[in-house]
């Protein structure tokens, strides 16, 4: 059963950019939107949250269990922007406010979904960061972003995320500007957090070694449109389309036939 | 292919205030070799790209000595770089901030082509240099934000080249640009630098892609060179824990689902106490 | 086909057919053409020689004369005009003048630094520590009541923002990974300058000095208003507020002129707020960039 249900997707700002996309997301299960960039698989993450500029016309229709987000008005859409689906991004340093102490940054959206406050609040805040193994999770309420690393933000980040139990969870390049050492143990987290809250999530990376490692089922796209989908172990095995297969042979890890590292 | 010494880097040190001062590089020495592709391989806080930098000239040496060719490498100060160091061109991660978003890219490869010139050594032509980078020539009347990520890195790579450099630094070059055209854009540097005989020294924090290109490769770690040697050994046969640790960590596009294993916190306490492997 | 092709081939590319989707950028851009052709067009067609006092003392606005005649029998109509003639000219070339200067001083500090830096950017500060106002008057009275002395008072006092926003941008730019290429290439202080530099400076340069031209037709206007302007007949706007002190029955007199100040003022002010919303870097929300930038997200190729 899917929980979020996207079809036909149809994304124009200025130009059409995505032009007709169909994406169901399973509890917990990750599911992985891959291509270059200009493709359209960020325009896609970002329908799913009325984030998309305010010249930008859609078309299709985005689900979430009953409910219509597409054109969706301001106010139900907040209510359900970090509550029932959260987002999280590329760049840690760039989605924590860097003046607002860790701690307080949860809690302020437990407060406004949740309703927690005070001592409560507080509580969930240090489980969530000892979930995402932020070390002296106390200690870290206090602290600001720009004293943590790289990896640690973007686990704070994920802590954000889950801070109101989201039914999806969508993930935008999580990993590409992190060390690839760090990289591991987020795309371990990622993993677990889907399998035990049974969270839907998207991942949208450009990255098939990432893909490859956490990734349940893959769609790829090219100029907006869907070009092959499969679960995992096939896509990677036995890609159909040709476009996969060249994303796939210009890996340098690559097995696929024409990876010639020769091109120019 | 001559083995002259194009860049010799002995006991680098560099350092930025701060209280305590952080050492970014702390006592590394390398050479580079024309025709040959040396790769810098770590990842953030390495000091790989302070050293590079520092190599150039752009960042300030609190110790040790960068010779290029014949001659030490004066810092680039307000005066006009003298004309033998524009034998040194470098290549930026971000290519959107590399290019003048006012000028159109063929003046600008040109500019590459008046250095050589300048400098006694052979003029091109524009439009051989947007062929050999695979870009059309009519491209020579565009502007930067005209082109893609991976066609401005192109574009740079070409004005680098046109001055006909002994050496190319390139820092993190393919960084910015998508997985798909990583590879063909690090081979490509890797083809033209060494069809002038020049050498190159590039920055990475991506050992797979390294893997294809260098002929050596340094890892670093925390301002220090923990292994080194030939790029295919290095690759078969890591020798220091942090090596290994950073060859276990790629995950194989395979399709088999499985998750690299992370370095503990334990582990990763100890990597800079273990001595350096040099081969 | 890309939908920012610039309009002009080389180095300024201004983005002029998007002033007018604001509507204050539209107004502000009307009015302030409208003045400048006054400006530079008036002494054809107004009805009555400015300084010509043929006509009855102190009438009101009417049939004959549009706005009234002042205590000289002078057209006010005419007058007004022809201030125009008078003050935009001068207020257009001192704001020229006081950008040049200080885009020159700022930049020199900005690219060499050091003493270089120090030196000039104490003396910006010390222009600065005065009152704008204060100052003007003071090198205006002593240099001698005449218009001439107002502008050379009026520039005195507003080279040194020019200087500190130029240095400003100019610190930020000579770390740009291009100006430093541009430098490993061999490029010259000066050539990195012109072709690196300034053209990026040029916009926030623009919208400031548009900004500033409301400020300097004030100035000149109080200048003249205390007598250490523009000297009678000359008709100036300011002048002829001050002289309107002397017949305050007579509204006619003094509303005119400041109405002329306040909307060539504020049109000014609206067209600068307009371009700077247009070329402010961080607040792009131009239609095309976004679809750029959003088209583009997403890893960079």
């Amino acid at each position: 059963m899917s929980i979020l249900d996207i079809r036909d997707l149809t994304v124009d700002i200025g130009r059409p950019l995505v032009k007709g996309l169909s994406v169901q997301l399973d509890a917990g299960r990750i599911h992985g939107l891959a291509g270059e960039s200009g493709s359209g698989k960020t325009l896609t993450a970002m329908s799913v949250l009325g984030l998309l500029p305010r010249h930008a016309r859609t078309g299709g229709s985005i689900r979430l269990g009953g409910t219509e987000l597409l054109g969706l008005g301001r106010r139900a859409l907040n209510r359900i922007r970090g509550k029932r689906i959260a987002m999280v991004f590329q760049d840690p340093s760039a989605s924590l406010h860097p003046q607002i102490p860790v701690g307080r940054q949860l809690t302020d959206h437990m407060r406004v979904h949740l309703g927690l406050r005070g001592a409560a609040a507080r509580r969930r805040a240090v489980e969530l960061l000892e979930r995402v193994q932020v070390p002296n999770p106390d200690e870290a309420l206090r602290r600001y972003p720009h004293q943590f690393s790289g990896g640690q933000r973007q686990r704070i980040a994920i802590a954000c995320a889950l801070a109101c139990d989201p039914e999806v969870l969508l993930a935008d390049e999580p990993t590409t500007a992190l060390d690839v050492t760090v990289q591991a143990g987020i795309l371990t987290l990622l993993r677990e957090l889907a399998d035990e809250r049974q969270i839907a999530v998207l991942l949208v990376t450009h990255d098939l070694g990432v893909m490859s490692a956490i990734a349940d089922v893959v769609t790829v796209m090219k100029d907006g449109r869907v070009v092959e989908h499969a679960d995992r172990e096939t896509l990677f095995r036995d890609p159909q389309h040709e476009y996969t297969r060249q994303l796939l042979a210009a890996l340098p890890g690559s097995r696929i036939e024409g990876g010639d590292d020769h091109d120019a | 292919m001559t083995h002259e010494t194009v860049l010799d880097a002995q006991g680098i040190v560099v350092r930025y205030p701060g209280n305590p001062p952080v050492v970014a590089v702390n006592d590394v020495s390398l050479q580079v070799h024309a025709g040959e592709t040396v790769a810098l391989v770590g990842e953030s806080g390495s000091g790989k790209s302070s050293l590079a930098r520092a190599a150039v000239g752009i960042e300030k040496l609190a110790g040790g000595t960068a010779r290029f060719l014949d001659g030490e490498v004066t810092p680039l100060r307000v005066r006009r770089r003298p004309k033998h160091l524009t034998g040194i061109q470098m290549v930026f991660q971000d290519p959107s901030t590399s290019l003048n978003p006012r000028r159109r890219i063929g003046e600008q490869i040109a500019d590459g082509i008046a250095t050589a010139r300048a400098r006694g050594a052979e003029g091109s032509r524009v439009e051989e240099w947007l062929e050999k980078v695979g870009l059309p020539t009519a491209s020579v009347s565009k502007f930067p934000h005209q082109f893609s990520g991976g066609q401005k890195q192109r574009i740079a790579i070409a004005r680098a080249l046109a001055a006909r450099p002994q050496l190319l630094v390139a820092d993190e070059p393919i960084s910015a640009l998508d997985a798909s055209t990583q590879t063909s854009v690090a081979a490509l540097m890797r083809d033209l630098v060494k069809e002038a005989g020049a050498g190159m020294l590039f920055i990475s924090h991506d050992l797979a892609v390294v893997q294809r290109i260098a002929d050596r490769t340094f890892v670093m770690f925390g301002g220090r060179v923990l292994e080194s040697g030939p790029t295919a050994q290095l690759w078969a046969d890591p020798q220091h824990p942090y090596t290994q640790a950073l060859l276990a960590a790629i995950p194989e596009p395979d399709g088999a689902g499985r998750i690299p294993s992370a370095p503990s916190a334990a582990e990763r306490a100890i990597w800079a106490d273990i001595p350096a492997v040099q081969r | 086909m890309s939908p920012r092709e610039p309009r002009m081939p080389g180095r300024l590319r201004l983005r002029w057919p998007r002033a007018w989707r604001t509507p204050l950028g539209i107004i502000g851009s009307v009015i302030a053409a409208a003045w400048i052709i006054v400006a530079f067009t008036a002494q054809w067609w107004v009805p009555f020689e400015p300084n010509a006092q043929a006509l009855p003392r102190l009438q009101a606005p009417g049939v004959d004369t549009l706005l009234g005649t002042d205590g000289n029998g002078r057209d006010i109509f005419s007058r007004l005009m022809t201030g125009a003639t008078v003050t935009i000219p001068l207020a257009l070339t001192l704001v020229v003048a006081a950008l040049v200067i200080g885009a020159v001083i700022g930049a020199l500090a900005g690219y060499f630094g050091g003493w270089v830096d120090e030196t000039l950017m104490r003396i910006t500060d010390l222009f600065m520590a005065f009152p704008t106002v204060i100052l003007a008057m003071v090198v205006a009275a002593s240099l001698g009541p005449s218009l001439f002395n107002a502008v050379i008072a009026a520039v005195v006092v507003s080279w040194p923002q020019y200087s500190r926003v130029t240095r400003s941008i100019v610190l930020s730019l000579r770390n740009q990974n291009y100006v430093i290429a541009g430098r490993l290439l061999g490029h010259s202080p000066a050539r990195t300058l012109l072709v690196d530099i300034l053209p990026n400076v040029a916009g926030p340069l623009l919208v400031l000095a548009t900004l500033d031209i409301g400020a300097a037709i004030l100035l000149l206007s109080g200048l003249s208003f205390l007598g250490l302007g523009a000297q009678p007949p000359t008709p100036e706007w300011g002048s002829m507020i001050s002289a309107a002190m002397q017949n305050f029955d007579a509204w006619w007199l003094g509303v005119f002129p400041g109405l002329a100040i306040l909307t060539v003022v504020l049109a000014f002010n609206f067209l600068g707020d307009a371009l700077r919303d247009i070329l402010d870097p961080t607040a792009e929300v131009t239609h095309e960039k976004q679809t750029e930038l959003v088209a583009s997200s997403g890893g960079g190729a």
